[in-house]
């Protein structure tokens, strides 16, 4: 067959048994990715807010950097759409004719809402940092001074009044954006839930639990993200200030960054222990029904799928850590596994609703495997491969270093509300 | 209108229309197209399939994909047909090799041999669209890109649709697909070019035992609609409350 | 208060205006709610009249039988005489304006799907028409250098 003449999804579809010949895999890594992106970035939006609305003074350091990275992660929610679209070219068209009887209609719009809540907060939150930085600017010369003045000029839209009155105001602001910005936040990620929820033709999806369940992994998710990018950035800062010879400056950070991550970790744990007692509810509950779908979800969840969903997903990526988070004398390193495997069990839920959804034929009588592409040979395997998810997990770093440059989300003193 | 009042009154969908005049008295519409507004309220395509009489040749499969330009090689179609047999030890096997389009010339069924003596029933099931009144397709496309005619057929706006393929999940039957070369979702309507010209759609008209025929579910005279009402027929998948406008006759219940 | 306040509030009502003017612009004319429901009637007008000017390439044993009137006579009176000529001779399209020859399906293969035995019970369609258990008879011949498939009672000369 040629380029065009591709039929999307036979390349990674693999029937067994009776299965309807229109049924393949359509929704593959991407849509794992979207629900997982977008679970970061509504978790991390929680966690910032954690400290923005209900004061939560010991979450301050992580509060801005997850706010700045939440704007990071915010674009790469959408790439993942974007890339599996078959007519990305069309991608404006749920803004244009919104048929918003379909879950994903609503989501160019809250996309939107959501934007524009980080990036006014962001904005209120860094405007006196902006008014600053172009003040010293003034009258340096140099091609990229001139550069960054032009940037931070555009930063600052034309408010520069940084007298206290002001300032007080642009924290008021930020704390009600980020009060608002809460239920967007788990609207925009229990809505992803609702797309797949409210699938009644896919016996595994349907649930009015699903978009629940959606949003206590995300919050789980983001706050692992968030603390796991805050350790290695600190844990670089602190080794290249050692190497440059202030050891004694060195310990204070670990000092106050364990604190930091000890007070994020008890939130990151009341969140997994919600999100893993609605999951046993759900799966409880279909057992116990039994309804007509039951036989085949139980011979995909208990035979095909049982590694993915009980030792990669259940055991390794929520039991594990923790375990680990709760034994005494936790170390950074300990941290620093618990949280990979964390993000690994959100990312396997992800994958265990998605492709596990897509398992079994609507016939209930044959099973579909997936084969993801590793080596691209076209456009379609690149973006619906392996190649497609590792662009869109590198995209937010990438975004967040340059997002950084302007913002420094890292530096303390900065930007405090 | 030629049906007598009391016919009139008794078709449901008929009686809808006569209680949407009131709202619709509000919109403006051109003489033209008040006509031809209450033109289609005259039809509602059904289908009738009639499984005692499928023998499996897979013409109708062949018939389709040239006539809606389905790349014949592509394992996507509009419409299969599936084969059942159902042996005495109550195991139910089920294939539909390309969807039925060269017909069931083996009685292999995936490679395996059945003894024909272990046979209690085998027959053949048609699968096509089911035009449903409550298409859960449509409900859930976010861009208004597939949507149900006056006369009760779902199509799908190649110009307008961007691919999500939301629809092909939302579908209990999985009837859609996408489209190998427009790149758009796809699937059965009824061949809505040709019974807009008083054509028969090729799945019926290459059909030599009767086994597929269109209805206009709104004319009681049809002879068609007269099976349907007045016969015992099935849809599938009636749980799911999509209100499936395909009709059968015989179906058994080994039937996905 | 402060009136940079409403700054970003400048950049919300902007990017709803770009998006109302993009509407206006991009959206075609004849899209809206075609009928009574928001549900499963809101689409573009003039798809409709598209999907009705598809071309029609099955035209019907009766348009064959204005021309080919041997065959159809023949056929006419057969067995066969349900079989659509379309079934074998393929698509008449604009036959024969476009393609003065269709392809013809002569093949075993074909007549395979009606006429092949599946040892299936006298319940099943397919059990009452005449069959062949495909390894046992003639293997590999074309039916049609015997069988006249236009009246398969007839034998080819």
């Amino acid at each position: 067959m040629t380029e065009d003449m591709i039929v999307h999804g036979v390349e990674w579809t693999v029937k067994e048994l009776f299965v309807y010949p229109n049924e393949f895999i359509y929704w593959s890594i991407q849509i794992v990715m979207y629900p997982y992106m977008t679970g970061l970035v509504a978790g991390a939006f929680v966690l910032s807010s954690l400290y923005h609305v209900f004061g939560q003074k010991d979450l301050k350091e992580i509060a801005q950097f997850s706010l700045v990275f939440s704007l990071a992660l915010l674009p790469v929610a959408a790439l993942p759409l974007l890339l599996h679209l078959q007519q990305p070219l069309r991608a404006m068209e749920p803004l244009l004719t919104p048929h918003f009887t379909s879950a994903i209609a609503a989501f160019g719009i809250v996309f939107t809402v959501y934007g524009l809540i980080v990036v006014s907060e962001i904005w209120f939150v860094y405007r006196e940092y902006f008014v600053h930085q172009l003040e010293a600017l003034r009258g340096s010369s140099g091609f990229w001074n001139a550069q960054r003045r032009i940037a931070y000029t555009v930063l600052t839209f034309g408010a520069k009044d940084v007298s206290d009155d002001a300032i007080k105001v642009d924290h008021k602001a930020a704390k009600i954006l980020a009060g608002v910005g809460i239920p967007v936040a788990c609207f925009l990620h229990g809505y992803a839930g609702f797309i797949f929820g409210s699938v009644k033709a896919n016996a595994l999806w349907m649930s009015p639990l699903m978009p629940v369940i959606f949003i206590m992994s995300a919050v789980v998710s983001g706050i692992a993200l968030c603390m796991l990018t805050y350790i290695v950035i600190m844990e670089f800062q602190a080794f290249r200030q050692r190497r440059k010879g202030g050891a004694a400056e060195a310990g204070e950070t670990k000092g106050a960054e364990i604190d930091i991550i000890s007070k994020s970790t008890r939130y990151l744990l009341g969140f997994l222990v919600a999100a893993i007692s609605l999951e046993l509810l759900d799966l409880i509950f279909r057992g116990y029904t039994a309804m007509k779908s039951w036989d085949i979800l139980r011979s995909v969840m208990y035979g095909k799928d049982f590694v993915n969903i009980f030792v990669l997903q259940y055991t390794l990526g929520n039991l594990v850590p923790f375990v680990l988070l709760l034994l005494p004398g936790r170390t950074i390193k300990r941290t620093v596994l618990a949280l990979l495997l964390v993000l690994f069990g959100v990312f396997m839920m992800r994958w265990n609703v998605v492709i596990g959804g897509q398992a079994f034929s609507l016939s209930f009588s044959g099973y579909m495997h997936y084969h993801i592409p590793i080596i691209p040979h076209s456009l379609e395997t690149f973006k619906e491969g392996l190649f497609g998810a590792l662009t869109v997990i590198a995209t937010p770093f990438v975004l967040f270093w340059f997002i950084n440059k302007f913002v420094p989300s890292l530096r303390r003193g900065i930007g405090e509300t | 209108m030629s049906c007598s009042r009391r016919d009139f009154l008794k078709d449901a969908a008929g009686a809808a229309f006569v209680s949407s005049l009131p709202l619709s008295a509000f919109v403006v519409l051109t003489a033209d197209e008040a006509k031809a507004a209450v033109a289609n309220a005259t039809v509602r395509w059904g289908y009738l399939v009639d499984t005692n009489k499928c023998t499996g040749c897979g013409m109708c499969v062949k018939a389709c994909k040239n006539e809606n330009e389905i790349p014949y090689d592509s394992p996507v179609t509009r419409t299969w047909v599936e084969r059942y047999v159902v042996t005495k030890d109550g195991a139910i096997h089920i294939d539909s090799p390309d969807g039925g389009r060269d017909g069931f010339t083996s009685d292999k069924i995936r490679d395996e041999e059945i003894d024909p003596d272990s046979i209690a029933k085998a027959f053949f099931v048609p699968k096509l669209c089911n035009q449903c009144d409550n298409p859960a397709c449509v409900q859930v496309c976010p861009v208004g890109a597939t949507y149900k005619t006056e006369d009760g057929v779902v199509l799908i706006d190649r110009e307008w649709c961007i691919g999500c393929g939301y629809c092909i999940m939302a579908c209990p039957y999985g009837v859609r697909f996408f489209h190998p070369e427009h790149k758009v979702a796809d699937k059965c309507n009824f061949c809505y070019h040709r019974i807009t010209k008083g054509m028969m759609p090729a799945c019926v008209e290459s059909c030599a035992f009767g086994a597929r025929r269109l209805a206009n579910l709104r004319d009681p005279d049809d002879p068609v609609t007269k099976i349907i009402t007045t016969e015992r027929v099935a849809v599938l998948k009636d749980e799911y409350g999509t209100k499936p406008h395909v009709f059968y006759l015989g179906l058994d219940n080994s039937v996905r | 208060m402060k009136r940079h306040v409403l700054h970003p509030l400048w950049v919300a009502i902007g990017v709803v205006g770009l998006i109302f003017f993009a509407r206006l612009l991009l959206v075609p004319d004849d899209f809206g709610v075609h009928g009574d429901s928001f549900t499963y009637n809101y689409h573009r007008l003039g798809n409709i009249e598209e999907w009705k000017d598809f071309p029609v390439k099955y035209q019907g044993t009766a348009t064959c039988s204005e021309c080919h009137n041997d065959n159809a006579r023949t056929h006419r009176r057969s067995p066969h005489k349900r079989v659509q000529c379309e079934n074998c001779h393929g698509p008449a399209g604009n036959h024969p304006d476009d393609v003065e020859y269709l392809p013809l399906n002569k093949e075993r293969a074909m007549c395979l799907r009606c006429h092949a035995d599946l040892g299936y019970p006298a319940s099943t369609a397919r059990s009452n028409l005449p069959a062949i258990v495909d390894r046992h008879h003639k293997r590999g011949r074309e039916c049609v250098s015997c069988h006249n498939p236009h009246d398969p009672r007839e034998d080819v000369e």
